[in-house]
């Protein structure tokens, strides 16, 4: 018993060190953020010294530089995410109420090529994608959330529908019989009780679209409107000189809100983050 | 879904839920649909059909038959970036799903400190392909600039340098998806073998792995997938180079993959991209077999048991 709890205490302390490593590329941005720009790349591993030391300059300089604030980029990134994920879950889980409960030929077509539109990668539709936004004029952060809706609701669907199977009928039937309209059955019954599924949707979505390059790159016209995966790559893109300095303190100020939401709701992310893949 | 119809299926049912929500189509289902339709089904379709034309935007494409797809077949760097990418998928995939079980292996044990642990495995998941390669092209500069080289210099170090960033991304969420296999292998099964003499190799080979077989079908096949598709952090990391330039004037980009391959194909040249969106079929093609592949897997299991 006892050579059992030391194994256990080594095995803890092993993993301690590991854990440090593994954090080591963030805390090196992190520590880079407060570096001069020289230092950041003859010495990249050391922690700032009284000549390194910069202070907050990255974080001004990142947030001043180029011609585009940083600032816009970030709320046109928080702007997408918020509503199109809330569209995505309105519209997916009303929708797979409808496919599951109606189960007619024409429901069940769209299940299914919800189900297969989850194995096409975006390359296959990215330039037709991108095409047909700009014809419809959804290439503007207000109007996007439909397009991700589009692309996005296989998953979704497919993950609502899922759950939906396990609900039984005789709640909403004795709903209907007290007179509930299917507007008010939805929204009073099941909708209440698709809680843990829309958590995980939820999730996923919002992580997939904060996260999102390619898709906003192609579809949103970019002098005007740019998230911040697309300002970060910018920044290194088209300037000759990189200002390495400002786009640590950059790099930070995108995780920073990650690591926040994690942090404080992390069950849920990792089941949420975790479900789709499986299920998918 | 069907078998829940059929149970469902009374006149009370259908006269009380079916066709209330049935007469709601605009509501429920219209908006989604509309949007899948523009989002998805247009795309695609027309995608298919670009893939046989020849065309620099949408409105002129003429249709020439599967040139597109000979010359995607016959272009060097396409086949270049499949086989890359190949070595890629293989080797993380086995790197990954190695330490990934071994970490979810240890973190079972009840050591003190395991939610911590998972905790910070799981975090890199959650930063997008963008930060992760800026990250980490920061941190390879950092170390092979001590060397007077880069990482855009050298090709095995491209390769080794996505393998240890997409390890680095992908061990925590694999070590969940196995963390959860293991708990679910019984507990007085393992007592009874022990004390039938089975020592430690034997219970993992004999008991644990076959429970957790379908925790590995999961694992296995979304690193693959997950590799296939990569593209933001190839774009970052080293965005193909280093370039090779072949006599007959073909650029073979060294590390790039596939996805990278066919946005290159569409947008560096605009008169390639009747190729590009044949190399985009194919590449789904391929994609999509994997994931056939593993949907009959699963089934297999799921019969069996």
């Amino acid at each position: 018993m006892k050579r059992e709890r030391i194994r256990k205490s080594i095995l803890t302390g092993f993993f301690i060190v590991i854990c440090i490593i593994y954090l080591m590329p963030v805390f090196t941005v992190l520590m880079n953020s407060f570096k001069t720009n020289s230092s950041i790349n003859t010495d990249t591993f050391a922690f700032p010294t009284a000549e390194t030391f910069t202070g907050t300059d990255n974080y001004v300089n990142g947030i001043n530089v180029g011609e585009y604030p940083f600032i816009k980029s970030a709320l046109y990134s928080l702007l997408i995410t918020v509503s199109s994920a809330a569209l995505i879950l309105v519209c997916t889980s009303m929708s797979a109420w409808y496919i599951s409960r109606v189960n007619s030929l024409f429901a069940r077509i769209v299940y299914y090529l919800c189900v297969f539109s989850m194995v096409v990668p975006f390359q296959m539709v990215m330039f037709t994608l991108a095409k047909t936004a700009n014809t419809l004029h959804l290439d503007t952060p207000y109007t996007i959330p439909i397009i991700y809706l589009g692309f996005g609701a296989g998953l979704a669907v497919f993950m609502f529908a899922g759950f939906l199977k396990g609900i039984p009928l005789e709640i909403e039937e004795a709903a209907a019989i007290d007179g509930c309209g299917p507007i008010r059955t939805f929204f009073l019954i099941v909708f209440p009780m698709l809680k843990p599924v829309l958590i995980s949707v939820g999730v996923l979505e919002i992580m997939w679209i904060w996260n999102d390059y390619l898709l906003p790159y192609l579809v949103l016209d970019r002098t005007k409107y740019k998230t911040i995966p697309i300002h970060i790559q910018y920044l290194q893109g088209s300037y000759g000189h990189v200002d390495l300095g400002a786009v640590m303190a950059l790099i930070v100020i995108s995780i920073a809100p990650i690591v926040v939401f994690y942090l404080s709701a992390q069950k849920y992310i990792i089941k949420g983050v975790v479900e789709g893949a499986v299920k998918g | 879904m069907k078998r829940r119809t059929q149970s469902s299926g009374s006149a009370l049912s259908g006269k009380l839920i079916r066709r209330p929500i049935q007469r709601m189509f605009p509501i429920f289902l219209l908006p989604t649909v509309a949007a899948f339709c523009i989002g998805f089904i247009y795309p695609f379709f027309k995608g298919v059909y670009l893939s046989f034309c020849k065309f620099t935007t949408t409105s002129n494409a003429k249709w020439i038959g599967i040139g597109n797809y000979i010359k995607a077949f016959s272009d060097a760097s396409f086949m270049h970036a499949f086989k890359f990418t190949a070595l890629v998928a293989v080797v993380s995939l086995l790197v990954i799903n190695l330490l990934a079980f071994a970490v979810a292996y240890a973190l079972t044990r009840g050591i003190k400190g395991s939610n911590t642990f998972r905790t910070v495995f799981f975090m890199p998941n959650l930063i997008g392909g963008i930060v992760l390669g800026y990250i980490w092209s920061m941190i390879y500069g950092g170390i092979l600039s001590r060397y007077g080289t880069s990482i855009v210099l050298n090709t095995a170090y491209g390769y080794w340098g996505l393998i240890i960033l997409m390890a680095w991304q992908q061990i925590g969420y694999m070590m969940i998806i196995y963390i959860a296999g293991l708990q679910a292998v019984p507990g007085d099964l393992i007592e009874a073998a022990k004390i039938d003499g089975a020592n430690g190799w034997h219970v993992l080979r004999h008991i644990t792995i076959p429970t957790i077989m379908p925790a590995i079908t999961i694992c296995t096949f979304l690193t693959l997938t997950n590799s296939f598709k990569l593209f933001d952090q190839n774009l970052v990391l080293n965005g193909g180079q280093p370039f090779v330039f072949m006599a007959d004037g073909t650029v073979i980009r060294s590390t790039e993959m596939l996805a990278l391959n066919i946005y290159n194909t569409f947008y560096l040249n605009a008169n390639s991209r009747g190729i590009g969106q044949a190399k985009a079929v194919l590449f789904f093609v391929l994609v999509a077999t994997i994931a056939l592949i593993q949907f009959t897997a699963t089934r297999r299991k799921e019969m069996q048991q």
